[in-house]
């Protein structure tokens, strides 16, 4: 059985059911990019305040990692899209070796981010301005750094791992032919979700890696 | 007959439900009860002052009894009970739909304020917060109260909210009947729209704000610690982008309310169909950009003080004209003046009343001698219960006959609707004299010269109190012996009122025909 | 007619050089909204008796009428017009309330849960009673020490929020003498409603006999009220214009007065009595050596050891009873003034236990740079010099 998609009943038809799917999928990414707001409207002002050691901050961050983590994460959201294209035509072992392909882009994301993180708590570097390297650098500006830091980056992380977990969960119904060509939309509004978490950190790039040269 | 009510009856069908109308009805019984929880802290607050010390609780927990009357009442009642409430139930029928685009992620919203008002109460029982409704900085970080499950329940409320947004604004697009245009709707569907885009993108911001609470408060993180090269000023800003335009939210589906009501009750067309709904869109889009008038006092630029403060002049223009509209809907219209109406009465007269005050706190020399005073506790209940609770209580007695198939009792509806204004008026109004007179808000301990006021107040507030219980008895006890209310027991032509009194499961019997608009009174009432 | 009004909206006296225009502004914002207001509930009742339903017949129709687009456009323009006009005359007078004039006299204002601290350049310190000048010009630079306080004077319509690692400046002119309320109007936990304390405008030339050396109280009768602080410390002749520091007093005469000025000036007061009366926090009256249960029920001597410890890590030791609000004093007492607490803590249990110890120097060091403790001059200069710039419209 090729797995058509139940109309469900208060709908008219399927393309009105996928549409409104899709929709319903913006509005959301919607109230998402309104959350991320929040947090870079933080890192604005305080950057604001402390120019000169977010400067230098973003500059004692890793840029080969995050450079490594932009194109990994590119990546995937490339492969999703072939993988929606995939499964559109029928071609359901590719759709669902692409979305896995995706999926293992993110933990690749997450390894490298955990390494990060590690490799900074080992140097003292904890959120809060906890740890010894505050004590040898004992300007505030470095806390709040930081702590803006692991809160931006750690957020990310969240909503990268949710996205690795569904991405995964519909792999695995491609697999038991719960999602088939005719439920491609559904595929649509996963990967639709991959590159909203794609286009955030396409904006936390530049701001931890990238803005790191003198004015 | 079966209707959506009788047609299963076990819990388990409530429990498992995809029907919108019982979703709705689950939504309305809970956040009846919470808005029961919010008023008996209220009363307790009065109660309080009725001497200028110690009366009959300690200031801490004083601080705690404001705090969570506000989260309690903001969160738990004012910004989900009508949308949730009425808007889950008849949305879908205003539009011709037989359900919301999304029913499981409906019933899934049901759930999720249940979780989160259960951590919210967990936090409750435990250390309550202390810190007032809007959890400043750094107070908010160093309390020793558990601030922490309170924040956390209002985070994960804010997911209800969000997710009935986006099935809001999914169902409006592409669930209309066939030859419904968007200029075709009931007006109540334009209010919903209107609230979902707020809901939709404000929240969020609230969510991050409190989450970022929560991490200084139960982990130290110090983001706004002034010593960790934090703001506590960044925090208000943040807050206050969500916190003015949830103001809105709690507002635009009451009006939307009061739009059905005056054209049914005065079985006239609005005066401007297009004035409600542009307006209320303009309210959605300027209400993001005045929330620095919370702030007139913080130190903020002088330039920034007066670009929020002629933005919030703005805003009122908008609501002015709905008011112009709904007063003007009553011109040659042939008025039925029932319970439902004496609400709306009620709501013009409160909501001018409160609304100019707005307008008057917007002048900002004027502003900086009523911060943080009774005279800003006075305006946002005005609105806040003199039309926001207000129109909720008309919207109860409107559809009553719809959602439960039974008529409610005339007279008790007056004498309560009487009540409960006079109470209101009562507690209220001495508010305004009180802010003048210079008595600080949140405060525990006040002047002797501040009494005399305070006692009137609190008793407004039992009349109010008694009010509302008068209104809850009644309905509940017109569920066994009010008479069967027939399919459009107020001659509407809106078109929830074209199918049974309750509806059945399925909302229509045959797909319906969107033949007229919904305030054609002037041509007559179709027979069926 | 203007005091008419006053009274009947209940507001305090106009005793600011802005009160009367901001009263002005008020009167005229609430008479023509409430007007309109009225106005408009008035059409509403009147169209609804005026055309109540005479019939309940099904088939009846009303009119269909619709606003032309004159009717909203004029009433749209008519309402922004008359808004821009309040916001206007509101905005202009509140840049004059916001720039303080050139030459006013300065005043460093502190809050910190629950009192307000003042500092004249002169040297010259109070808590809770800001003394100035009538008919002069006051300019305060104000910080708060820990969380968000705001300093309100109703009489004079005047109002800032102070919040800590900030500056802020508010100036005003009291019209006459008199004592006017200040109230704290930015809830900061449990004492809020209790950080109370009065601007006492001296006529000039009282105020200068105050700055010289003269008790307040051969001027005002001070009301009564929650902790009264009163002023603390009086100045020898030879000092700079700005603070530097706590000033130096008059060679306190032991260790226990020592200890006593300490505890005012660092607000131990505001939670702790003298006599044994019952506060916020347990009164040193009869303290010392006293057998006291924690509220994990264990029972400790209140020797020099706990009784530091409770000052530097409140929250670790609590007495049974007491509410856990006091902040800790790590990094803001040094040896001496946390030695000269406990001395004087001694004198306070009858009989004395031990004999006085010798008393202490009498040069201290001022407090450590970059504390919120006291206002950085430098900062608050640099401050000053800035807003000063402005001018009024």
């Amino acid at each position: 059985m090729s797995a058509i998609p139940r109309l469900q009943h208060h709908f008219e038809d399927l393309p009105k059911q996928a549409h409104a799917a899709k929709l319903g999928m913006w509005l959301f990414l919607g109230s998402e990019a309104l959350f991320f707001a929040g947090l870079f409207t933080l890192y604005a002002a305080y950057r604001a305040h402390h120019p000169e050691i977010f400067r230098l901050g973003v500059a004692h961050n890793d840029l080969v990692l995050g450079t490594v983590n932009t194109f990994i994460l590119v990546t995937g959201s490339l492969l999703v899209s072939f993988a929606v294209n995939a499964l559109r035509l029928g071609r359901r072992t590719w759709a669902i070796l692409l979305t896995l392909g995706t999926a293992l882009a993110g933990v690749a994301y997450l390894v490298i981010k955990g390494f990060e993180w590690a490799r900074h708590m080992s140097e003292g570097i904890f959120p809060g301005g906890k740890g010894s390297f505050f004590v040898e650098n004992p300007e505030p500006a470095w806390a709040i750094f930081y702590t803006a830091y692991y809160g931006l980056t750690g957020f990310h992380v969240i909503h990268v791992t949710v996205g690795v977990g569904i991405l995964a969960w519909t792999a695995w119904w491609m697999h038991r032919e719960r999602i088939g060509p005719a439920a491609a939309y559904k595929l649509a509004i996963v990967s639709l979700y991959w590159h909203f978490v794609d286009i955030v950190w396409l904006f936390l790039w530049p701001l931890f890696y990238l803005l790191r040269n003198p004015a | 007959m079966k209707n959506y009510l009788n047609h299963e009856t076990t819990i388990w069908s409530w429990l498992s439900t995809k029907d919108h109308k019982r979703i709705g009805v689950m939504f309305l019984v809970s956040v009846t009860l919470f808005l029961l929880v919010g008023g008996v802290f209220a009363l307790i607050l009065r109660l309080e002052h009725l001497t200028p010390d110690s009366t009959i609780v300690s200031a801490n927990m004083y601080n705690q009894l404001f705090t969570l009357h506000g989260v309690v009442m903001v969160w738990l009642f004012l910004i989900p009970a009508i949308p949730t409430g009425f808007g889950n139930f008849f949305l879908p029928i205003m539009l011709g739909a037989k359900d919301v685009a999304f029913p499981r992620l409906n019933l899934a919203t049901l759930y999720i304020f249940w979780v989160g008002a259960i951590v919210m109460i967990y936090g409750i029982l435990d250390r309550a917060a202390d810190t007032g409704w809007t959890f400043y900085p750094p107070y908010s970080s160093v309390t020793y109260t558990k601030a922490g499950p309170v924040l956390l329940g209002v985070f994960i409320l804010g997911w209800s909210t969000i997710i009935t947004g986006v099935n809001f604004i999914t169902t409006i697009h592409t669930l209309r009947a066939k030859g419904m245009r968007f200029m075709d709707m009931p007006l109540f569907a334009w209010a919903l729209y209107g609230v979902s885009v707020i809901q939709i993108l404000g929240t969020p911001v609230l969510g991050i704000v409190l989450l970022m609470v929560v991490m200084d408060h139960n982990f130290d993180w110090g983001l706004f610690d002034p010593a960790r090269g934090g703001d506590p000023l960044i925090y208000q800003h943040i807050f206050w982008f969500y916190s003015h335009p949830a103001v809105y939210i709690m507002i635009l589906p009451p009006m939307g309310v009061v739009s059905e009501i005056v054209s049914t009750m005065a079985h006239k067309n609005p005066l401007s169909y297009k004035a409600i709904a542009y307006s209320t869109f303009g309210i959605a889009f300027a209400g993001f950009l005045t929330w620095g008038h919370h702030m007139f006092t913080s130190g903020m630029s002088e330039f920034n003080a007066g670009i929020f403060g002629i933005l919030s002049m703005t805003v009122a223009v908008f609501s002015a004209i709905k008011v112009f509209t709904w007063t003007g809907t009553l011109y040659k219209g042939s008025v039925w003046l029932r319970t439902p109406l004496l609400y709306i009465f009620a709501f013009l007269f409160l909501f001018i009343f409160g609304g100019m005050t707005g307008v008057a706190v917007a002048a900002t020399s004027l502003d900086i001698h009523w911060h943080d005073t009774y005279f800003v506790v006075a305006h946002f209940h005005f609105i806040m219960v003199g039309a926001s609770l207000t129109a909720f209580l008309a919207a109860l007695y409107y559809w009553w006959p719809k959602i439960t198939g039974r008529m409610y009792f005339e007279g008790w509806g007056v004498a309560g609707a009487v009540l409960v204004f006079l109470g209101f008026v009562g507690t209220f109004f001495p508010q305004f004299l009180l802010g003048n007179g210079g008595m600080p808000r949140r405060y525990y301990h006040y002047s002797e010269e501040f009494q005399a006021l305070n006692v009137l107040s609190t008793a407004g507030s039992w009349v109010l109190g008694l009010g509302l219980l008068l209104v809850l008895v009644t309905l509940i006890w017109s569920l066994f012996t009010g008479e069967k209310a027939p399919a459009n027991p107020w001659n509407s032509r809106s078109y929830e009122w074209m199918t049974p009194s309750p509806p059945p499961k399925e909302n229509f019997f045959e797909t319906p025909r969107i033949q007229r608009g919904p305030y054609d009174y002037h041509l007559p009432l179709e027979r069926r | 007619m203007n005091d008419f009004l006053r009274r009947l909206l209940y507001l305090p006296e106009q005793a600011s050089s802005v009160a009367g225009e901001i009263d002005t502004l008020h009167f005229f914002v609430i008479g023509i909204t409430m007007m309109g207001a009225t106005g408009v509930f008035v059409a509403a009742v009147w169209w609804s008796v005026r055309y109540r339903a005479r019939t309940l017949d099904e088939l009846a129709t009303t009119p269909r009428v619709q606003a032309g687009l004159a009717v909203e456009g004029g009433l749209l323009a008519f309402l922004i017009v008359l808004f821009i006009v309040f916001w206007v005359v509101g905005f202009t007078q509140f840049l004059r309330i916001r720039v303080p004039p050139k030459d006013a006299m300065v005043v460093y204002v502190t809050g910190k849960q629950w009192m307000w601290k003042f500092a004249y350049p002169e040297g010259k310190q109070t808590i809770n009673t800001l003394v100035v000048p009538a008919e002069r010009d006051v300019h305060l630079v104000m910080t708060s020490r820990d969380v968000i306080h705001s300093f309100y004077v109703p009489a004079f319509r005047i109002k800032q929020d102070v919040l800590p690692g900030r500056y802020y400046s508010m100036w005003f002119r009291a019209v006459r003498p008199g004592t006017y309320r200040i109230f704290c109007a930015e809830y900061c936990g449990l004492m809020h409603s209790a950080m109370l304390g009065d601007v006492v405008a001296l006529d000039p030339d009282d105020f200068q006999l105050w700055l010289e050396g003269e008790p307040l109280e051969s001027f005002v009768d001070l009301p009564p009220g929650p902790d009264r602080g009163g002023v603390v410390t009086q100045l020898g002749p030879d000092l700079a214009d700005y603070p530097r520091g706590i000033p130096e007093a008059s060679p306190p005469r032991s260790m226990a007065d020592h200890g006593r000025e300490v505890a005012a000036l660092k607000g131990c007061l505001a939670c702790h009595t003298l006599d044994g009366q019952p506060h916020i926090g347990p009164t040193w009256r009869n303290l010392w050596y006293r057998e006291t249960t924690l509220d994990d029920g264990r029972v400790v001597i209140a020797d020099e050891a706990y009784l530091t410890r409770s000052m530097m890590d409140p929250m670790l030791e609590l007495v049974q009873g007491y509410a856990p609000v006091m902040p800790t004093y790590q990094g803001l007492l040094d040896p001496a003034e946390v030695g000269a607490i406990l001395e004087l803590i001694r004198t306070l249990s009858e009989p004395l236990p031990t004999p006085a110890r010798s008393p202490e120097p009498l040069v201290r060091p001022p407090l450590a740079p970059g504390t919120l403790d006291r206002v950085d001059p430098a900062r608050a200069l640099e401050f000053i010099r800035e807003t000063s710039e402005r001018t009024a419209p």
